[in-house]
């Protein structure tokens, strides 16, 4: 059944892209209604998904928790694609190729071998290279080669890793090699082939410092495709794969968990710095998306079942929050043309969704109860102290408060304070609408809910005490 | 013996793409490489591979760059002068000098003495269709993305050109 | 009759270094482009290497083929970026590329 989730985007591409009038018209609604039906399926059957009849798919919790957000994000930036690509034909393009990114990023998570997972990772990574440059203007193409260049040197060390791999285990699968791995020691050819991956995967992920395409990327694309990108591609073809491979095939040794936890807390920091002095809205969010990685890989670092289910917690919530800011931001700059911070002011006046669902957004991100934000970075610190590393933890709750007073100022810059003359006539950007409440409530909801017994020991937090 | 020959002229010709001054000659050295490759790897019993590799990389990448080059033209290529690409690329030779040195330390371990197998036991069409349905899925969504990629980056539209012109 | 796994693996390094020393020193898009080919030829050849030496030779044919086809559609698209560069910029040196500053 986990089949459909990768054939079923393929028809429909195929199906939809034949040249009768009517078709052309379909794609956005056929992706949006794909994404409902894989958020769905998830979320009511996942049994029904633990079979797969044609290709050798494999479905686990973390796997599960990545559709759900594939899936959200997805529906999101179809629906903001819709409200603001003017173009038909562009509209059409766009839709085609967030959809094969889906495709794509399903395949990534269901994938249970070592090649067949790069070469899924590069069908997401095509894609999103093209919707980068979808507008052709100067930004867009500079932000695409630029993601374009680390993507592909990323690449070529994550295969040349897959090639020391077969050397030393004789295949390519993931229970394969780790049966192998378990028993070998510390081989040059280990030592090697681990080095290529976490540079590979490193730089996919966009951890410092292999970050020199995130803010440009992000920034420059439309913002539609923005969405796309900060809510779940890096996620999914750097973080997800770094989780699976580190966790699965090479195994968790005390020198791998060092370096993650070293380079997630230098991340962490210097995100969060970066953003701080940023002037443009888009920019600002990418480093602080980038600081978010960082508690995620910092979390997974220490190794304990805590850890990892509140790094997996927060790569749900993140996608979600992240991709409301965008969607945010991609109202913004609809309405009122800018991108700069300080030529913002006063919007709440004039576009009182947004207002309100940034606010919820960012409290977020800072970690303010009770919003879903603040339940994943408490599951992260906690793990951080139970296991004895009280200088990150430390480290962790001190940033989060400096985002959190960083993130009211500049709310209070953007959204409150005094409207200038230039948008005395915008209004809500009602064609956002939709996505906007979907994530504002999924953010509340989530956090809400955290008080009740549901989520906790469910797919999205798989821990039974706390 | 002719083994290590082709394997050095695979070097030699990458080199070359690297560092020719001029960009056509530089895909033509690329398409030299990949021919190359083609070679090593019809003598390491990759005869599909092979073929793939000389029709596809020597032949339709070389074809695409070539059409690049040309598309992307410029009168001021002529004064490009090859002094300022050696200069550039002058660390090039002393760096591959050093890491081969290096290399051929490293080498010298008993790790790296890995027996090659001889005879492939496996039929090539039984591993492809059998246990890779996942990579041909791949294979095809991934052209499917790269033909919209094509669509979309390459068209230009009328409107776009007459309003640059103005 | 040598043993020609270590140099086919120094062969393979070397390749990745001079495809990353031209991605990191190159001017020019369309050599950055080339610089990337090599690495990934080199890529290449690694894993047809790896599947002879464990004797697979048919799983290192298969996952060859696919990356060749990868490759093919990774360089069409970055092709379709460079002609865009340049049609945007007017030429393709990468000192222009510097417009995103942060």
């Amino acid at each position: 059944m986990s089949d459909i989730l990768l054939i079923g985007p393929l028809l429909g591409v195929l199906l939809f892209n034949l040249p009768i009038q009517f078709f052309r018209k379909a794609m956005i609604p056929f992706g949006v209604a794909f994404a409902m039906f894989q958020a769905v399926a998830v979320l009511f059957f996942p049994q029904a998904l633990a079979i797969s009849v044609l290709l050798p798919l494999a479905l686990d919790d973390l796997t599960l928790v990545m559709l759900l957000s594939i899936a959200i994000v997805v529906f999101s930036a179809l629906l903001v694609g819709r409200g603001i690509i003017e173009d038909e034909i562009k509209r059409c393009n766009f839709a085609n190729l967030v959809v094969l990114a889906l495709l794509g990023m399903n395949g990534v998570v269901l994938c249970t071998d070592l090649f067949s997972i790069y070469v899924f990772i590069e069908i997401v990574a095509v894609s999103s290279f093209i919707l980068i440059a979808l507008e052709k203007g100067r930004a867009g193409l500079e932000g695409a080669f630029k993601y374009f260049v680390l993507s592909a040197a990323a690449s070529i060390a994550i295969l040349t890793g897959v090639a020391l791999l077969l050397v030393v285990s004789g295949s390519t699968r993931f229970i394969d090699v780790a049966t192998v791995l378990g028993t070998a020691g510390n081989k040059p050819f280990l030592l090697l082939a681990l080095a290529l991956f976490a540079g590979g995967l490193f730089i996919k992920s966009g951890l410092m410092p292999f970050h020199g395409w995130v803010p440009d990327a992000y920034s420059s694309a439309p913002a539609a495709v923005s969405v796309l990108l900060a809510g779940i591609v890096t996620k999914t073809t750097g973080v997800y794969v770094l989780i699976r491979i580190v966790g699965d095939v090479l195994g968790l040794t005390p020198t791998i968990r060092e370096i993650m936890m070293l380079v997630g807390v230098i991340t962490l920091v210097g995100g969060a710095l970066a953003a701080l002095v940023q002037n443009n809205f888009k920019r600002m969010l990418a480093y602080s998306s980038i600081s978010q990685v960082g508690y995620i890989v910092l979390s997974f670092g220490t190794g304990t079942p805590l850890g990892i289910a509140g790094a997996v917690f927060h790569i749900f919530n993140h996608s979600v929050f992240k991709s409301l800011l965008f969607v945010n931001a991609a109202a913004v700059e609809k309405k009122t043309g800018v991108g700069a911070m300080n030529e913002m002011g006063g919007l709440a006046s004039k576009m009182p969704l947004t207002g309100f669902a940034s606010v919820v957004g960012l409290l977020s991100t800072a970690g303010v109860p009770p919003l879903s934000g603040f339940w994943s970075k408490l599951v992260i610190i906690l793990a951080l102290w139970q296991s004895g590393h009280f200088v990150y933890a430390s480290i962790a709750v001190l940033f989060s408060l400096v985002t959190l007073a960083y993130f009211l100022l500049m709310q209070r810059k953007v959204f409150f304070g005094h409207l200038r003359h230039s948008f005395e006539n915008i209004g809500e950007a009602v064609e956002l609408a939709v996505p906007t409440v979907l994530l504002t409530a999924i953010t509340i909801g989530v956090g809400l809910l955290m008080l009740t017994p549901v989520i906790k020991g469910s797919f999205l937090l798989p821990v039974s005490g706390m | 013996m002719l083994e290590i020959v082709i394997l050095i002229l695979l070097i030699l010709a990458g080199l070359w793409a690297v560092m020719a001054p001029n960009l056509l000659k530089a895909a033509i050295g690329l398409a030299v490489a990949s021919a190359i490759l083609a070679i090593i790897m019809f003598n390491l019993n990759a005869t599909l591979a092979a073929v793939f590799e000389l029709s596809v990389c020597a032949g339709l990448i070389t074809v695409v760059f070539i059409s690049v080059i040309s598309l992307t033209r410029q009168p001021s290529d002529r004064e490009m002068s090859s002094k300022k690409i050696l200069k550039r690329f002058a660390f090039l030779p002393l760096v591959m000098l050093l890491a081969a040195l290096g290399l051929a330390m490293l080498m010298s371990k008993p790790d790296f003495n890995l027996v090659m197998a001889q005879s492939p036991s496996e039929d090539m069409r039984l591993v492809l269709w059998g246990q890779r349905q996942m990579d041909l899925l791949g294979q095809v969504v991934v052209l499917l993305t790269a033909v919209f990629g094509v669509v979309v980056l390459f068209k230009e539209r009328k409107r776009q050109e007459k309003e640059d012109m103005e | 009759m040598i043993n020609m796994f270590p140099f086919y693996c120094g062969g393979i390094a070397l390749l990745l270094i001079a495809g990353l020393y031209c991605v990191l020193v190159s001017e020019n898009v369309i050599r950055i482009l080339i610089g990337i080919e090599i690495m990934t030829k080199a890529a290449t050849l690694a894993i047809v290497l790896a599947g002879y030496a464990v004797g697979r030779v048919a799983l290192g044919q298969c996952l060859a083929i696919t990356l060749i086809i990868v490759e093919v559609a990774v360089i069409a698209v970055a092709s379709g970026i460079t002609v865009g560069i340049f049609r945007q910029n007017g030429s393709l040196e990468t000192s222009k590329l510097k417009s995103l500053k942060g």
